[in-house]
This record gives C-alpha cells, sequence and structure tokens, in this order.
C-alpha cells in the first residue's frame, strides 16, 4: 500500500537538503557545459547521471541506522538492505526513464515540446509504477505464509 | 553566466523536489523510483530547446537514453551488491559509478557515436 510519510522530512538535517540543492544544480550545469564542449551526443548522457543517488541511498541507510539505535540495536545491516531495496526501486525507474527519453527524442521534433514532456514524464511514472507493482505482486504471493485463494495451490 | 546561474538554480529546485517526493513515499522500493527521476533533463530540456533546437534536444534526448540504461546497470549491480556483501552505501554507489560510465560510454560507442 502506498503512503505518505512526512515525519520523513524532520529525519533530514538541513545541511542534507542544502547539499542536495547544490549537487543538483551543479550537475546540471556540469551536464550543459559537457553538451557544450562536447557536444549533444556526448551531453545527452549527462543528463541521466545518477547524480543524486549516491547521496539518498546513503540519506536511507543512515536514516535507518539512527531509527534502530533509538531502541538501542545497530541498524547497520538493516540499513544497508533498506538502502538495497532503493536501489533496486531506482532500477525499475530507470527503464521508465529510458521510455521518457526515447519519448523526447521522437517526439520533440516536429511536435509541440510542452505536451511531449508532460506525454514523456506520464509515460515514466505510469511505466516505473506498473513494473513495481509487478515486481511487488510476484514477491507477495512467494512469501510463507501468506495467504492464499481458495483453489489455489 | 546567467544561463549557467538559471540552470544551476532551476536544476537544485527539481533535483530537491524529486529527492524530497522520494523522502516521504513509502514503501521505500516505491520511493526509489525517483531516484531516478528525470530531474536533470525536466530541469533543463525546456532551456535547451529555447537555445539550441528541438533537434539539439532531440539528439540529447537519444543519448539521454543509453545513459538511463547504465543507470539502470548501475543500480541493479549496486542493489545486488548491498544486499549480497553489505558494505557501506556511500562506498558502494560512488565505487560502481565506473559502471555507469562504462555502460553509457560503451553503449554510446555502440550505438549513437558519430561517424
Amino acid at each position: 500500500m502506498l503512503k505518505v510519510d512526512l515525519s520523513s522530512l524532520q529525519e533530514t538535517k538541513p545541511h542534507e537538503y542544502v547539499v542536495r540543492f547544490l549537487f543538483g544544480g551543479a550537475c546540471t550545469v556540469l551536464a550543459g557545459l559537457i553538451a557544450k564542449r562536447f557536444g549533444p551526443t556526448i551531453g545527452g548522457l549527462f543528463l541521466a547521471f545518477p547524480a543524486i543517488f549516491p547521496a539518498g541511498a546513503s540519506l536511507i541507510e543512515d536514516h535507518e541506522k539512527k531509527r534502530k539505535a533509538e531502541y538501542g540495536f545497530d541498524g547497520t545491516v538493516r540499513g544497508r538492505l533498506a538502502a538495497s531495496v532503493d536501489a533496486a526501486g531506482a532500477s525499475l525507474g530507470c527503464i521508465g526513464l529510458t521510455a521518457f527519453a526515447i519519448i523526447l527524442w521522437r517526439g520533440i521534433p516536429g511536435h509541440n515540446a510542452y505536451w511531449v514532456i508532460s506525454l514523456a514524464t506520464f509515460v515514466w511514472m505510469g511505466l516505473s509504477t506498473t513494473l513495481w507493482a509487478l515486481r511487488r505482486k510476484r514477491f507477495f504471493h512467494r512469501r510463507p505464509g501468506s495467504r492464499c485463494r481458495p483453489g489455489s495451490r | 553566466m546567467n544561463e549557467m546561474i538559471f540552470r544551476f538554480f532551476i536544476g537544485g529546485v527539481v533535483v530537491s523536489l524529486f529527492a524530497i517526493i522520494g523522502d516521504v513515499l513509502r514503501p521505500k522500493s516505491f520511493a526509489g523510483l525517483f531516484g531516478a527521476a528525470p530531474s536533470i533533463a525536466l530541469a533543463t530540456i525546456g532551456l535547451t530547446i529555447a537555445k539550441s533546437g528541438a533537434q539539439y534536444a532531440a539528439i540529447e534526448s537519444r543519448s539521454m537514453a543509453l545513459g538511463a540504461l547504465g543507470f539502470f546497470i548501475y543500480t541493479v549491480c549496486v542493489s545486488l551488491t548491498l544486499k549480497r556483501y553489505k558494505p557501506s552505501t556511500l562506498v558502494t554507489t560512488i565505487g560502481l559509478m565506473p559502471m555507469w560510465f562504462g555502460a553509457s560510454f560503451a553503449l554510446w560507442f555502440l550505438i549513437a557515436r558519430p561517424d
């Protein structure tokens, strides 16, 4: 079940928000400079650079460790497994990102850019979510002790 | 210079926004989708079209698809490494970054390099 947990925002320290902003801005500028220097075929690669992924995944490990530490446990392994799950989710997002890029590549020339970008964003979200749901459904049915529907094996 | 400052600001805002969305969503596997959000592209594509034209943006987007495939290979490697060996997340994500470079540039070389 999807849910929004706003308390997570309090776990992130102000300097971590600043670091993300600065890093995101720097990567955006860098992508532009690379395209300017080496051309769009090289520059375009960096539009899919995993800029904030290391910081985001590390934050997840840190937050899980802190949560466990509040109860007196060592959350190192849990934190790293949580980061692993986050990375698995990101891999599905990358498939959506590929579709996003393909739609822009084929759609921008000759069409209204606003609608093409909107469609591409919608496809990224829809495809990534669908893949996530399919993957999750398969794992849900594999869990030991889960309820089986009548007549199923 | 003004363009670079504008790119920096817009890029920072868009990247931060997607990161915050990822922070508040549960479960974590779903939140992870936002780790691969097209944040840099969304921040810059409009500027690119206005400055360099639609064809230029289309060429960038084609390469972006290859970079996204490299990103996919990278995140799969990160996920498997963390799950199997449980090393430090920061060391793993930065240490495996050459996977992105290798995969993306290999795909670029095979598919998109100019003749």
